[in-house]
């Protein structure tokens, strides 16, 4: 293997400087005195506290974890049984569907959200159904999130030995039971990529949620959005220094497990 | 074909018991017949040989036997039942894979319970009947570890006990021994056929194999193409094989074609660039039938005979019916036997003889020597 | 998890999915995938071919739409509207894609000193090296750039260092402009570029290298016939990672950029927003559709 050289060396410290310099600068203004602006006016904790009492952040925080559980589960669900049933079973246009399942990942979340306000107005204006609020916020985030736990559970399923399946049922499992107890535990992994990387969208996800909120069903992104348009408030860069903790701790618990995985896995061989 | 005859010679003995019985099963993927109109009958108890090349048909029989797969034509019983509307987990049969399919998030007792826990069967029973089972191919000591922990052999062993705990009727197995090292598959080999015989579970047993085959078979059905080509007990597949395929795929052969001249009651003659040759007539079996039929004279006809059913002598020796003059063309010495290639006329044969006493004194390259082919060992093929 | 027996090669006549009979196979099809499909026919399919259908209808008066067939929202987008040609949204559409193309660019050029620093650091680091890239792509996007706003603000010693040096334009801010909206674009979705481009790093045969030097290649011949063939798919997977979702991003011009730096997305926010033109919104959105379909068709192409 090749040694790094100073010079790649120094330009991938800039480099990763660059990546978390948004991140450091939310972190450190959060604790920074000066109500408005960006100088420096002394360290202070009290942004966190403001935020303990800030009772529409804290509602927007409910709101984006009910969205998040809830979307997440539907989608795993929906998403796994999909990966399943595409890598087992054939139907009509599957080839085409298969590409299809792509273009939610692509698709700007413009077109998605506007798309998805469009229809949700006109089944208002014929059925008076689909009021915006929570339900439609829920019902947009599964739809985006459901390639994605697919697309994540097909690939672990690619790996699978076909005859562990065909096995089970030889063995008196009927279809249903050889799932649940071959199948799923197996690609278990995958489903729970699968769901943690849907439960993330969710969290993130600003633009689709902003189009097809309703009165009362704001979310953090939506909140940090319209602070930010209003002029940053300290207690916003607090709020967002707890949201990006979580996601590091996220992202850290899930390398951690892939790591236990794969070294029991080395142990097993 | 092979079912007729079943049902002419049991006619006087007590009525075999069938374990499954496929009639005029056909099986096709895309352009490929994988199953040609195959029937066939197998009888309870015993161990019954799926032999033929990869891409013949075996292992999709043995897949429509245990319900994985469904023919587009024929019909199916399993112990006298239409096994069309069962569906695999709930037929009578347990197959051994040939990757063993072990459940890798379980550990060996929890895979061999497997097929217990899902018909219910209460746990005292199950615990009892897994022990039981794990004793019999013995891997009691592995119960606790995992399929990832175990060689071939006891992989092998544990997806035998998790098939054997359930009692099925019938055992598949299909080419269980392919992937582990020749001296561990002899060993298993001998083992599998003390099982059958202690446990008297009907066993069809998929292999390309033919010695494993022959080892171990009551009956072994050869398979080419989709079709069946003949299915009779060992000895007779390899000592009369019907078709050239057969002939050709168990070990090696002669096949010497020629015109028949004469035909009596108990044997025929035929002219052949080798000379004439006196031929003793096959029994009459349906399976022989065809064959029979062509021995008209000047009919053309095929017959074959095993390389160590040739007899060699020195030239002086007194020649008489099917002797012809030969040269060695080439020997391969190999301890207890000799290969020769003989060249009689514009024919290559190939013989071997037993090396039976020390100092055997065999055959020098380029030595004209005199090859007879008994008339009793020549056998008349159906094409 | 996996077994780790080996793997036999599957007999060509034995094809799995199809052990069912024909009307089994169906049902259960139906069962698992039903669902999903339901639900993706319903919720995006509809909603697109929704979006379709009325970026040809007409405005109505007071926003909503008239049953009146017209080309007139591609007119105008293609910048033939009612009163003679007017270059707004051509120039838009040319903006989203020049700077969709250059944040792709300049992302692979901070991308590759990545990707082949990672891909040569000790096993251990690698696996904190990656990780570092990783954090911030699943950090909310959002709070990654209103953080530039602060960053780039006038009052900032990183304004005033790029100043100090003079670089920019003088008198002009850094943000908001279209600077800080490829600052933050970059940033935004460097990860994206790093890690197929890793991928591909991660597997090059450097040996094909030594064997390019070994034949008396200088070091840019080196890169570009023995190197650079190996690493394509990963540059190419990356780069329209990055193109895609930059050419229709609506949050960041919004947060960084000005009225000088809209792209495609702040012009839909717009139709559906203040202008409630939805004909055009949805022609725009479908323009943008398009664009995506084609650049998920190389995508996977590639794969195939």
């Amino acid at each position: 293997m090749k040694r790094n050289s100073l010079a790649l060396t120094l330009s991938a410290t800039a480099l990763y400087l660059f990546l978390y310099a948004p991140i450091a600068v939310v972190i450190v203004y959060s604790f920074n005195a000066a109500r408005f602006g960006a100088t420096w006016t002394g360290f202070t904790t009290k942004w966190y506290s403001t935020l303990l009492h800030n009772s529409l952040a804290l509602h927007a925080a409910e709101n984006t974890l009910w969205l998040g559980v809830f979307s997440t589960v539907i989608s795993t669900v929906l998403g796994t049984l999909l990966g399943f049933g595409m890598s087992r079973y054939e139907f009509p246009g599957k080839e085409v569907f298969g590409k299809l399942l792509y273009v939610p990942v692509f698709v700007p979340d413009i077109v998605l959200a506007v798309s998805l306000l469009l229809f949700y107005s006109i089944i208002r204006s014929w059925l008076g159904l689909l009021e915006l609020g929570l339900t439609t916020m829920i019902l947009a985030h599964v739809t985006f999130q459901i390639p994605f736990v697919a697309i994540v559970v097909r690939a672990r399923l690619v790996g699978l030995d076909p005859s562990l399946e065909e096995a089970a049922r030889d063995l008196g499992a009927n279809e249903w039971q050889a799932f649940r107890h071959v199948i799923l535990p197996l690609i278990l992994p995958g489903v729970m990529a699968g769901g943690m990387l849907a439960f993330t969208l969710s969290l993130d996800d600003f633009v689709v949620s902003f189009f097809t909120s309703g009165p009362g069903s704001t979310t953090l992104p939506i909140l940090i959005y319209s602070s930010v348009k209003r002029g940053i408030t300290p207690d916003i860069n607090a709020l967002s220094t707890l949201i990006i903790l979580a996601s590091v701790l996220a992202t850290i618990v899930v390398a951690i497990l892939q790591r236990i995985k794969t070294s029991t896995r080395n142990h097993i061989k | 074909m092979p079912v007729q005859s079943e049902s002419l010679t049991s006619q006087t003995t007590p009525p075999i018991e069938t374990a499954i019985e496929a009639r005029g099963l056909v099986r096709q993927f895309g352009t490929v017949k994988a199953l040609d109109n195959v029937s066939v009958t197998i009888r309870k108890g015993e161990f019954f040989s799926l032999l033929g090349p990869s891409g013949c048909g075996k292992t999709t029989l043995l897949r429509i036997i245990a319900g994985l797969d469904m023919p587009d034509a024929g019909t199916l019983i399993i112990s006298g039942t239409d096994a069309e509307e069962i569906p695999a987990h709930k037929r009578p049969v347990n197959t051994v894979f040939q990757s063993y399919a072990l459940f890798p998030h379980m550990s060996v007792w929890e895979n061999v319970a497997f097929g217990l826990r899902m018909k219910k069967v209460p746990a005292a029973q199950i615990t009892e009947r897994v022990e039981r089972s794990m004793a019999l191919v013995q891997i009691s000591e592995l119960k606790a570890r995992r399929p990832g922990q175990l060689s071939g052999g006891q992989k092998q062993r544990v997806a035998l006990a998790r098939a054997l705990v359930n009692e099925p009727a019938v055992l598949l197995l299909d080419e269980p021994l392919g992937a582990l090292d020749l001296k561990l598959r002899k060993q298993l080999q001998v083992e599998l056929h003390h099982l059958q015989r202690r446990l008297g579970i009907t066993f069809i047993y998929v292999t390309h194999d033919q010695e494993e085959a022959l080892v171990m078979s009551d009956r072994i059905a050869v398979m080419n193409a989709g079709k069946i080509e003949q299915l009779d007990n060992a000895e007779e597949i390899y000592e009369r094989p019907n078709t050239r395929f057969v002939a050709q795929f168990l070990g090696s052969c002669n096949l010497i074609e020629g015109a028949v001249t004469s035909v009596n009651g108990k044997n025929f003659s035929i002219r052949s660039t080798l000379g004439s040759l006196r031929v003793v007539l096959p029994p009459a079996t349906p399976d022989t039938a065809i064959a029979r039929a062509r021995l008209k004279i000047d009919g053309k006809v095929t017959v074959a005979i095993r390389p160590e059913k040739i007899r060699l002598a020195k030239k002086d020796e007194l020649a008489f019916e099917n002797c012809f003059a030969a040269k060695i063309d080439d020997l391969v010495y190999s301890g207890a036997e000799t290969q020769y290639r003989l060249r009689a006329g514009e024919h290559i044969l190939s013989s071997v003889a037993l090396n039976a006493k020390a100092g055997d004194t065999h055959f020098a390259i380029g030595k004209n020597v005199l090859c007879y082919l008994p008339e009793s060992s020549l056998v008349l093929l159906d094409d | 998890m996996i077994d780790p027996s080996p793997t036999l090669p599957r007999k060509p006549e034995v094809r799995f999915g199809q052990q069912l009979s024909r009307g089994g196979h169906w049902r259960r099809s139906a069962l698992f995938s039903g669902p999903a499909v339901i639900w993706l026919a319903l919720l995006l399919l509809v909603p697109l071919l929704i979006v379709t259908g009325i970026s040809f209808l007409t405005r109505g008066e007071y926003g909503g739409i008239e049953w009146h067939f017209t080309f007139d929202s591609y007119k105008r987008l293609a910048g033939f509207g009612d009163l003679g040609f007017d270059a707004l949204y051509p120039v838009i559409l040319l903006r989203s894609l020049a700077l969709g193309g250059a944040t792709a660019a300049l992302s692979l050029l901070a991308a590759a000193p990545l990707a082949f620093y990672i891909a040569r650091v000790s096993d251990t680091m690698k696996n904190v090296a990656l990780t570092l890239v990783v954090i911030p792509f699943w950090t909310n996007l959002l709070i990654r750039t209103y953080a530039w706003q602060i960053i780039l603000s006038p009052e900032s010693w990183v304004t005033q260092a790029v100043h100090g040096l003079g670089i920019g334009v003088a008198g002009e801010p850094l943000y908001p402009g279209t600077l800080a909206v490829l600052i933050g674009m970059v940033c935004d979705f460097l990860p994206f570029m790093v890690l197929p481009l890793y991928a591909s790093v991660e597997k090059i045969d450097w040996s094909l290298a030594e064997a390019a030097a070994d034949l008396g290649a200088n070091r840019v011949q080196v890169f570009r016939h023995a190197l650079l063939p190996q690493i394509i798919p990963g540059l190419v997977a990356g780069v329209i990672l990055v193109f895609l979702p930059a050419t229709g991003q609506f949050v960041i011009p919004d947060l960084l950029g000005g009225a000088k730096t809209a792209m495609l997305g702040n012009v839909i926010q717009q139709q559906f927003a203040s202008s409630r033109d939805w004909p055009f919104g949805s022609a725009i959105s479908f323009v943008a559709l398009v664009l995506v379909m084609a650049g998920l068709w190389i995508y996977l192409r590639r794969g195939a």
